[in-house]
């Protein structure tokens, strides 16, 4: 089994594989390990802020497992509605960011071959540029002396400003913005991989271009669908720097919760538990996603 | 009739889209040129907010710190992310390849707030059994964006290296030239593109990344996105404007020169037919 592998790197493979490996153990799948024996741990008042799993006393290894944390999340109905909201928020946003990606992805990938590329970089650039000035730019335009409601005001269709910043609203018109981008990269590439003969056969079979669609290009880009959907929807689960800045008080979300707990009310087993169930709840969509990236490298090859 | 269909809705799409995309950045540059200390209320044109930047030392200092983070998480993240894509790419099928590709595509979905939070917890943990870090600052930052860089790195060059053809790296084992050899004198240079992209692309997602580094810094390191964070969270200020505008034109600036330069590369590629 060995022998291949070996033909092609007879030296240096072990650091090849190695270093990134031992990289990652270290600094990613470690990291979680730590996060899930902490959220099992109990809260105290001492540096780290939490007890210690094991301890051995009277010659007798204990070793406690405190579920408290998780129940607390259960029984909690603040910590629920965080997920809710966080979850809800997520579906309308990706769904959102769909609406509006799937048309542009289409036409970009319909373009003539040599504008393409420009038109790509073109909706690639603000994504580039820092994503939390682009957040705040939007602080600008809804807040109530701002220019979407300057504008209407003076167009007369509004006598006095309506509250935009600082609502759920804000918050979704700050997501579909921010995460747009992501969303159409995957499109686009499965979209401007479609073979157009297919399209063609379907139109000389007197198909409707609205059928056409329907039935032929939007399954053929299924794969590019769910990798942009799932790219906008896991992070926008955990998101918090959007609801904090254009959120409301009643903008709730489990990544701001997480971060509250941890950096104000200094709880890190509630937190770890927080993310922990974050996780869980994701798991669907990760699989989701990796299962595209995989066959996607496969059909490459 | 051709410029019936080119209007088609997909089309109004596309440029209703890109309004959407850059209107906000627009009024953004605008309003940085505003006299009023009232960001939303136009008091005439002056440049003021942007001495007033200038003068900053906090933001003057942060602006550094980001620039060194960004600088060696992106090398480091090129290094790690090619040596994972090569293995991903040049590998048998094996549990090693399959957990390594697990563990590198993993950070690209995972939300911010558990990476983060999960190596500050490792942080704190090495700390306490080591001795190492001692605190946190630049190195953490530093190791917890080169991480998440590199999965960025991985998927871009692992794209390149697909698309070659191995056939001249055999050739030249052959030929007797030894593996590390063969990477560095032919692999290398052909993929050497994807390496830039690659290199750019972990530098810009290092500049702007707030939530990992809030979890990761330490009193000493304040990247410029934390003290844009602080100051945006007391309310709009003009010169939050004078920046962002630098910023914008800076991204738009360099993203315009590598474009135009892989189109030209490109160009120099194709036989002189086309």
């Amino acid at each position: 089994m060995k022998r291949p592998l070996k033909f092609r790197l007879p030296k240096g493979q072990h650091w090849i594989i190695g270093l990134p490996y031992f990289w990652l153990l270290l600094f990613f799948a470690l990291p979680f390990a730590i996060v899930l024996k902490i959220s099992l741990s109990t809260a105290a008042i001492s540096i780290p802020p939490y007890e210690s799993l094991v301890s051995y006393a009277d010659e007798s290894l204990q070793i406690m497992l405190n579920l408290g944390n998780y129940l607390l999340i259960f029984e909690d109905s603040l910590y629920v509605q965080a997920y809710l909201g966080s979850l809800k928020m997520a579906c309308i946003t990706t769904l959102g960011c769909l609406l509006i990606g799937y048309p542009m992805a289409y036409a970009i990938a319909r373009a003539p071959k040599k504008h393409q590329g420009v038109l790509i970089l073109l909706v690639m650039l603000p994504s580039w540029t820092s994503f939390l000035i682009r957040v705040y730019a939007w602080m600008g335009l809804l807040s109530n002396n701002g220019v979407i409601n300057n504008v209407l005001m003076w167009l007369g269709v509004i006598s006095e400003p309506i509250q935009m910043l600082n609502t759920n609203f804000a918050v979704y018109i700050g997501i579909i913005y921010t995460y747009l981008p992501f969303m159409i990269l995957p499109l686009y590439a499965t979209l401007s991989q479609l073979d157009g003969s297919l399209l063609e056969a379907a139109s000389d079979l007197g198909s409707r271009s609205l059928n056409t669609f329907w039935k032929v290009t939007l399954p053929l880009s299924k794969g590019g669908v769910i990798a942009g959907s799932m790219l906008v929807f896991i992070p926008v689960v955990g998101e918090f720097v959007i609801p904090e800045l254009l959120g409301g008080p009643d903008s709730l979300m489990i990544g701001k919760v997480l971060w509250q707990e941890f950096f104000n009310n200094r709880d890190w087993p509630v937190a770890s538990s927080l993310a922990i169930i974050m996780l869980g709840l994701l798991i669907i969509p990760i699989t989701l996603f990796h299962r595209y990236q995989a066959k996607s490298m496969e059909s490459d090859l | 009739m051709s410029r019936l269909s080119k209007l088609s809705f997909s089309t109004i799409m596309l440029w209703a889209g890109m309004f959407f995309l850059y209107a906000p950045m627009l009024i953004l540059v605008i309003y940085s040129f505003n006299e009023s200390k009232l960001v939303t209320v136009w008091g005439g044109f002056s440049p003021k907010w942007y001495g007033e930047l200038f003068r900053d030392q906090q933001i003057l200092d942060a602006v550094w710190t980001s620039l060194k983070v960004a600088f060696f998480a992106s090398t480091m993240a090129v290094v790690l992310g090619t040596m994972a894509a090569f293995v991903m790419t040049r590998f048998k099928r094996s549990w090693g390849k399959m957990t390594l590709s697990n563990m590198i595509t993993a950070p690209l979905v995972m939300p911010e707030v558990i990476t983060g939070l999960s190596l500050l917890l490792l942080f704190i943990h090495m700390a306490d059994l080591l001795g190492w870090p001692e605190e946190r600052g630049m190195l953490t930052v530093w190791i917890a964006h080169s991480t998440f860089c590199a999965s960025y790195v991985a998927v871009v060059v692992s794209a390149r290296l697909r698309e070659l053809d191995l056939s001249i790296e055999e050739a030249a084992q052959d030929l007797g030239a030894s593996p590390l050899k063969t990477f560095f004198h032919i692999t290398v240079p052909m993929i050497s593109p994807s390496l830039a992209a690659g290199w750019l692309l972990s530098f810009s997602l290092s500049l702007d990344d707030l939530v990992i580094a809030s979890f990761t810094s330490g009193p000493g390191a304040t990247t410029l996105p934390m003290v844009v964070f602080s100051s945006v969270r007391m309310g709009v200020s003009p010169k939050i404007n004078a920046l962002a505008t630098l910023i914008i034109l800076t991204v738009s600036l360099i993203a315009f020169i590598c474009w135009y330069l892989a189109r030209r590369s490109e160009r120099k590629s194709l036989p002189p037919a086309m």
